[in-house]
């Protein structure tokens, strides 16, 4: 512990103590579950959404089966359409259905929507006078055997370059449940990351709430600062428990919202810490860790960001359990990417303390 | 030139090879994999044309990224991977990934994210025409494809160009991830659309060995047409136990499925 402390305390003075922000992340912090999961969770709040709305139209490109959309299509023939694959096509379609007053939650692979269907989805669904229109993006990361083809490693940062896109990387079925009510409530386009299949239940669905740009504090203790978004969030936590284990106390912060960012949830926790690691399932660049530097560096904070994640270079295929140790994302592997940063950080805090020292 | 039963030799070999590749995780695209034996069997070891020193003349770009297993067992049955490498298909650390990128021996576009990989032919065939090569581009898509927008600007551009030397196989077999072609997104009739935009087609069984040879021969005719084949395939074929998971994108099943499908091939 004694190694930390030097990563803490000193940070209140450059920024103001920003103690009634804390005050109010731990007054909301979600209660954790563990050790459940939900098979096919989208599937069902996509049922939920449509029985409740009839604005509601479905759009698949060929992948129905493999993104949970089958108890919508069967309930709501008329209100699923099927373009075959052609991704491009969907998203502009999806862009005709929105500017006529309905709710397209056009539904592929993270990779089909951002890469194939960049252009579309930016100017079909984010110019002009349109109202929501939700992409909902599976095999978000590295969860999927295949390797470039399949993986979006890059989404959030090229979803972040839109105006006006509302991105959610949604951390486990709960949440994901309340993210897709919310994206359906808010008048403009959201993307948001979708997890298939069987899906851990990390926060507690009594009373949960999801505000889109709100960040959650789901660990609080003085020695040090992670920052997670999506299934990098619960990796985080993997890590802040093996931390526990050797005595160290960390901070988890939550950011399923990238944008728009919780900026004021971030500065309140980097007041108190010199360091802060993000883990993200995405590149380092472009996604979580580069957004909390731009809310860090834009208030002048001499904070050091670590981002883990995807590194710049294709990852390798396989099981995510294989590619997550590949790619050093295990809880162990992040704890001790942490403790080796950690360690070496009283002569980093000095240099820092001098740059920022007014 | 090997003769029709020599090729059906062949193809039974590459079949049983797609089956020991599934068989060790008892998952694959091994529906793929039999339907397209027959085409790999005749393409690398008739059709295409090697040089001197046996290195291939002719190119096949395989688009369809999925169907790399098909390429994989051919690749196996010249030598480029063991057997025993081929086994590791789709395991954690292995390079025989179920759908490999560009640079893979053997494979010379990233086909997995589907419809991009007849661009990458013409630019192939345009590098030949400025070059002065002889060199023929085939290039295997899915019928899935067929509905990707790209493949469309790929196939004007083709017939814009008259790129004689380039030759479009459709493995036309109906299915597509969410059921049948024709009622996800009919992509028929193929070859009115395609004569539509500047190409030769020709309709053929692919998985009758003799036709299939006189089709791919009738391409070779020198013209300043590309030519597509649309391959009509069935899903497994040559091994009665697969050929029963009917419009099956992909196969997962108990060690008994792969020991009766390979006794099929036998
Ligand atoms: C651009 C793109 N969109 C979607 C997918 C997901 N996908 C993989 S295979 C497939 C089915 C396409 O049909 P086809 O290629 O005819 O498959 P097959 O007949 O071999 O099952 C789909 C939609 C993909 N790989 N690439
Ligand atoms: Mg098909």
């Amino acid at each position: 512990m004694s190694s930390l402390s030097c990563m803490t305390g000193g940070g209140a003075e450059r920024s103001g103590v920003r103690q009634t922000d804390i005050d109010a992340l731990v007054a909301r912090m979600p209660t954790m579950t563990t050790g459940i999961t939900r098979q096919a969770p989208f599937g069902e709040s996509l049922l939920a959404l449509g029985r409740a709305r009839d604005d509601v139209v479905v759009l698949s490109a060929d992948l129905s089966k493999y993104t949970d959309l089958t108890p919508f299509r069967a309930e709501f023939p008329e209100r699923f359409v099927q373009v075959g694959m052609a991704e491009q096509n969907m998203f502009g379609i999806a862009g005709g259905l929105a500017k006529s007053g309905f709710l397209p939650i056009a539904v592929t692979y993270g990779v089909f929507a951002t890469r194939r269907a960049f252009d579309q989805v930016a100017m079909a669904l984010a110019t002009g006078k349109t109202g929501p229109a939700i992409v909902v993006a599976f095999l978000p990361g590295i969860t999927t055997p295949f390797r470039a083809t399949h993986q979006a490693t890059e989404d959030l940062a090229l979803m972040r370059e839109i105006p006006r896109m509302v991105v959610l990387d949604p951390a486990d079925s709960t949440e994901q449940d309340a993210a897709l009510a919310a994206a359906a409530r808010h008048d403009g386009p959201v993307y948001m990351r979708g997890l298939r299949g069987l899906v851990e239940q990390i926060f507690d669905p009594t009373d949960f709430e999801f505000r889109i740009g709100q960040a959650n504090l789901l660990r609080h203790g003085p020695d040090g600062l992670i920052v997670g978004t999506g299934l990098g969030t619960s990796w985080a936590l993997d890590a802040q428990n093996e931390l526990a284990r050797q005595g160290m106390s960390y901070s988890v912060l939550h950011v399923p919202t990238l944008k728009p960012i919780d900026s004021g949830a971030i500065l309140a926790m980097a007041s108190r810490h010199r360091t802060i690691f993000t883990v993200e399932n995405h590149s380092t660049i472009g996604g979580l860790a580069s957004a909390v530097s731009e809310v860090v560096t834009s208030e002048g904070l001499g904070v050091r960001v670590v981002p883990m994640g995807v590194p710049d270079a294709w990852a390798p295929a396989g099981s995510i359990d294989f590619v997550r140790s590949e790619l050093d994302l295990t809880g162990v592997a992040i704890a001790g990417r942490i403790m080796n940063i950690a360690g070496g950080v009283e002569s980093i805090s000095g240099g820092i303390k001098n740059v920022v020292s007014s | 030139m090997k003769s029709d039963a020599e090729i059906v030799d062949i193809a039974r070999s590459l079949r049983r090879r797609c089956i020991m590749m599934c068989r060790g995780r008892g998952q694959g695209y091994v529906g793929q994999g039999l339907a397209l034996a027959d085409l790999m069997a005749i393409l690398y070891f008739d059709e295409m044309r090697r040089d001197g020193g046996a290195e291939l003349i002719d190119r096949l770009v395989l688009s369809t990224g999925h169907s790399a297993i098909a390429l994989y067992s051919v690749l196996g049955e010249l030598g480029e991977y063991t057997d025993d490498e081929l086994a590791t298909y789709g395991m954690d650390r292995s390079r025989i990934e179920e759908s490999p990128l560009a640079g893979l021996p053997g494979f010379l576009v990233t086909g997995g994210s589907l419809g991009q990989g007849l661009s990458q032919a013409v630019g192939f065939a345009i590098g030949d025409r400025i070059r002065g090569s002889e060199a023929r581009t085939f290039c295997l898509i899915s019928d899935g494809e067929l509905q990707e927008g790209q493949t469309w600007e790929a196939i004007m551009s083709g017939g814009h160009f008259r790129l004689g030397s380039l030759v479009l196989l459709v493995d036309n077999n109906r299915m597509q991830a969410d059921g049948d072609t024709v009622e996800i997104m009919n992509v028929e009739p193929i070859e009115a659309k395609l004569e539509a935009f500047g190409w030769s087609t020709l309709r053929v069984d692919a998985n009758d060995v003799p036709a299939l040879r006189a089709a791919l021969a009738t391409t070779r005719a020198v013209s300043n047409r590309p030519y597509a084949l649309v391959c009509d395939t069935v899903p497994g074929k040559g091994a009665a136990t697969i050929e029963g998971f009917q419009r099956t994108h992909y196969v997962r099943a108990g060690d008994e499925v792969w020991a009766n499908a390979l006794a099929d091939v036998q």
